[in-house]
């Protein structure tokens, strides 16, 4: 069960690095007159192209790099010809740094807060999260992120305005000039997990078992924890794994207002370029994030459901 | 009181807002009229003192950057490689003069044909070697021949033949006389770089002989420069160490300068510059530089071929209106053709085309049309706020019966694909130092970068005449004639130049005056300013 779906997760990856060689492809221009824009001529586009080996045809190369890939090497840029592998190290370790943060903020103050909610659906109390949650959902990023900045940045001038991350930072250094971004995709990604929660609870409450529980005198809050969340796990898991991938791969804007040097800027650098290695590279992140990500939501939903657990 | 006044007004001179005149004047009407004089030089020649981490935040980085010259295009890279690490053969000065950097003299044969440049002595690269002609002749010979990918390939191709005399002297051959050849080795492509047993450039070790010696650099996010000892200029380098970061959104650069997170920032936001300029301890810096926004037309085809549709085209903007609503007053109008008012050369005698409806519809009529309709294709790509831009100037022609339909094009591939490729678009030019190199490379009859197509005889005859006049009176009348031509006859439509908007720290001292040919004094802020 678990090895098909990695075999299946693999010709993801394969149909997905096709899919981009093409959508590239179909773009205007190559990475030759996109680097030299206005100062493009005939004769040095053709010289660009035979040095980057461009005059062999599509299929060919993105063989090549299909190969290459396979066996762990990654290229180089085409643009400026440093080792893909070391333009992408550095960053993969700051987006995820940045996901994780954000993850370990917004996962449980959205789980808790869905609870509070469920248990005290329909009051001010829920009616109120929900509006304040829904409103960020509802607000493009970067307009959290401008707000955001000018609240803490220059108005209190408690947090730094850009989050220029360093390797020779250490943990709290790191923590403190990411607090902006972390804050803005916090903001960002609760009110879809709250909701969430908030939903698959209040769906189970009117089953018959919740019943027997009330009618049995139990706290609701402990009918709550107890006797809900457990049932309402699976869809949560799901949601919050979705989350999870977006806070790695849709970041990208929040990367851009507040200058993070995360894998994002980098993506969108290359396909502006189209510097196709650059640009397979970091789709396979990307696809990978979401492909392992998908896969552990699977397990855990099947974990945490015990007819699913216990069919064989 | 008087004496935080008298304080600003420094400041400005400083800056570089002020002349002395101007300071005196204001002195004076404050009762200092007696020591008003000390006080200006005092704010003028502010001597460079030594230490500190300048933090700079630039924008149009690129992950894909690198240090080889011939790729660098934008803020980022060309103050990191030409403004600190490397250094060219001659320097552009405050005022737009040339001086020499890496030589030591310039001079040229009387036909201007042949360039003789002595090198300074005992010049070391970071890496302990002494430079030489065969450096230079290495560096000049990267951007050449067939297999060239480079930006300054037809600057490098036009320095002719190329040959050593010693150790210490370089001989250029021209094809053509050139009076301006100095100014081509001011190009910030042409950097020095230390070349090989085997005569080529090792571009990637980014050894130089700059004020700074690169400590660390990763592409599209920031770059660490150290102070190199042996500098050879006095009173550069100032800083002990630079940290470079790379800012490309306008508003988180403007934030970063707010929050004091950099000490100088190149290219303002300019919708929110003039709130900069209230905040105590910044200051916003302009320097009117070349750089202009143009709408070429493909004089070709049909309307575009008519003397009258252009000029009609050309009466139909409002010029003031669009500095003082797309460049925020930043700027000053354009008058159809490419010389800025701050360049030398500049026709300040030829008439300021004005906004005429009246004139426009008469022009219209003599083409013999009625009303017309054309399109344009906008993106901002060619400049910042190009499309509201274009609908501006669409909506202020209409009333003489011009119908311009703008497509709003996508930024992505915009040079490729429609720049010159359509009938009529937008675009800008960053300028160039002289008038012979604007006209060459943006208005000579077949050129690459010929935006209008057009091809003048008298205008060709003008500009090879030019090159090679080294007397200036004479000059100057051969390029007050060619900017009159292309005023009344040229194919662009050219409304503003565009001032270079940058802050920077009062804790940081500059010159009294600011070079204005690139952002934050002439991409040079790095080896040029101190901390007070």
């Amino acid at each position: 069960m678990l090895l098909k779906r990695l075999v299946l997760g693999i010709l993801t990856l394969v149909a997905i690095s096709l899919l981009i060689t093409l959508g590239v492809e179909a773009l205007s221009g190559d990475v030759c007159t996109a680097m030299m824009g206005q100062m493009a001529s005939a004769a040095k586009v053709a010289a660009c192209h035979s040095q980057l080996n461009l005059n062999l045809p599509m299929h060919e190369r993105y063989l090549t790099w299909l190969w290459n890939f396979m066996q762990g090497d990654l290229g180089n840029a085409l643009t400026n010809h440093r080792s893909i592998a070391s333009l992408i190290g550095n960053r993969i370790g700051n987006t995820f740094f940045l996901a994780g943060l954000a993850a370990l903020v917004a996962v449980p103050l959205a789980l808790t807060l869905g609870v509070i909610a469920a248990l005290y659906r329909n009051s001010f109390f829920d009616r109120a999260i929900s509006i304040v949650t829904l409103s960020g959902i509802s607000v493009p990023d970067f307009f959290i992120a401008y707000i955001l900045m000018a609240i803490f940045a220059v108005w209190l001038g408690v947090l730094p305005a850009i989050s220029n991350l360093d390797q020779s930072m250490d943990l709290w250094d790191r923590i403190y000039i990411s607090a902006l971004p972390v804050l803005t995709l916090t903001v960002a990604v609760s009110a879809h997990m709250m909701r969430m929660t908030r939903a698959a609870i209040v769906s189970l409450l009117a089953s018959p078992y919740i019943e027997m529980a009330k009618l049995k005198g139990i706290r609701p809050s402990r009918i709550i924890i107890k006797h809900a969340l457990p049932n309402a796990l699976s869809p949560i898991i799901q949601v919050v794994m979705l989350n999870l991938a977006w806070l790695v791969v849709g970041v990208v804007i929040v990367e851009v207002v507040f200058v993070y040097p995360g894998l994002g800027a980098l993506m969108i650098d290359a396909v502006f370029l189209r510097d196709m290695p650059v640009v397979q590279a970091t789709a396979m992140v990307f696809a990978s994030v979401y492909v392992i990500l998908n896969l552990l939501a699977d397990i855990l939903s099947m974990l945490s459901n015990p007819r699913l657990r216990h069919r064989n | 009181m008087s004496d935080y006044d008298i304080k600003k007004l420094q400041k400005r001179v400083t800056n570089g807002g002020l002349d002395r005149r101007e300071f005196i004047k204001a002195a004076s009407a404050m009762g200092l009229a007696a020591v008003a004089p000390a006080l200006y030089s005092q704010a003028a020649h502010a001597t460079p003192k030594r230490g500190g981490t300048y933090r700079v935040g630039l924008g149009g980085a690129n992950t894909g950057d690198k240090y080889d010259p011939a790729d660098n295009g934008d803020t980022f890279m060309t103050n990191i490689n030409q403004g600190a690490a490397r250094n060219n053969l001659v320097e552009i000065g405050p005022s737009g003069e040339w001086m020499p950097e890496l030589a030591e003299s310039v001079e040229a044969s009387p036909d201007a044909k042949t360039w003789v440049v002595k090198l300074r002595q005992g010049i070391e690269f970071h890496s302990g070697k002494t430079l030489d002609a065969d450096d230079v002749i290495a560096s000049i010979e990267h951007h050449r021949g067939e297999k060239s990918v480079s930006d300054a390939k037809s600057v490098a191709e036009s320095m002719g033949k190329i040959r050593k005399d010693g150790k210490n002297t370089v001989i250029f051959e021209l094809d053509g006389g050139n009076a301006d050849f100095p100014y081509l080795l001011s190009d910030y492509h042409i950097l020095i770089g230390s070349a090989d047993k085997s005569g080529k450039v090792d571009w990637e070790s980014a050894d130089g002989t700059g004020a700074y010696v690169l400590k660390s650099f990763e592409p599209g996010v920031r770059a660490h420069l150290i102070r190199n000892p042996n500098y050879f200029k006095e009173g550069r380098g100032n800083f002990d160490e630079v940290k470079v970061t790379a800012i490309n959104d306008a508003a988180a650069r403007m934030n970063a300068m707010v929050t004091g997170q950099v000490d100088a920032i190149a290219r303002c936001d300019l919708k929110t510059a003039s709130m900069l300029e209230k905040k105590p301890g910044v200051s916003v810096l302009q320097t009117s530089g070349t750089k202009h926004y143009t709408y070429p037309m493909d004089m070709r085809q049909g309307p575009f071929d008519n003397k009258h549709v252009r000029m009609a085209l050309k009466l139909g903007i409002d010029r003031e209106a669009f500095v003082k609503t797309v460049l925020r007053g930043y700027g000053t109008v354009g008058n159809d053709h490419p010389i800025a008012s701050s360049q030398n050369y500049h026709a300040s005698e030829l008439p300021q085309r004005q906004y005429d409806i009246e004139k426009a519809k008469w022009h219209l009529k003599q083409a013999g049309l009625s009303n017309l309709d054309i399109e344009i294709a906008a993106s901002d790509a060619a400049f910042g706020g190009a499309v509201d831009a274009t609908q501006l100037y669409a909506e202020q022609v209409r009333p003489a019966g011009i119908n311009i339909k703008v497509n709003r094009v996508s930024a992505d591939g915009y040079w490729n694909n429609v720049w010159m490729k359509v009938p009529w678009s937008a675009s800008y030019w960053s300028g160039r130092p002289t008038a012979d190199m604007m006209f060459t490379i943006g208005y000579k009859a077949g050129g690459n970068w010929t935006e209008s197509h057009w091809n003048n005889p008298r205008f060709e005859q003008l500009l090879i005449q030019g090159r090679a006049e080294l007397d200036e009176a004479k000059r100057s009348e051969i390029y007050v004639e060619m900017q009159t031509i292309v005023n009344q006859d040229g194919g662009s439509v050219i409304p503003c130049f565009a001032n270079n908007v940058d802050a920077a720290s009062d804790k940081l001292g500059r010159s009294a005056k600011l070079a204005g040919n690139r952002e934050l004094d002439g991409g040079r802020s790095i080896e040029r300013w101190w901390f007070t």
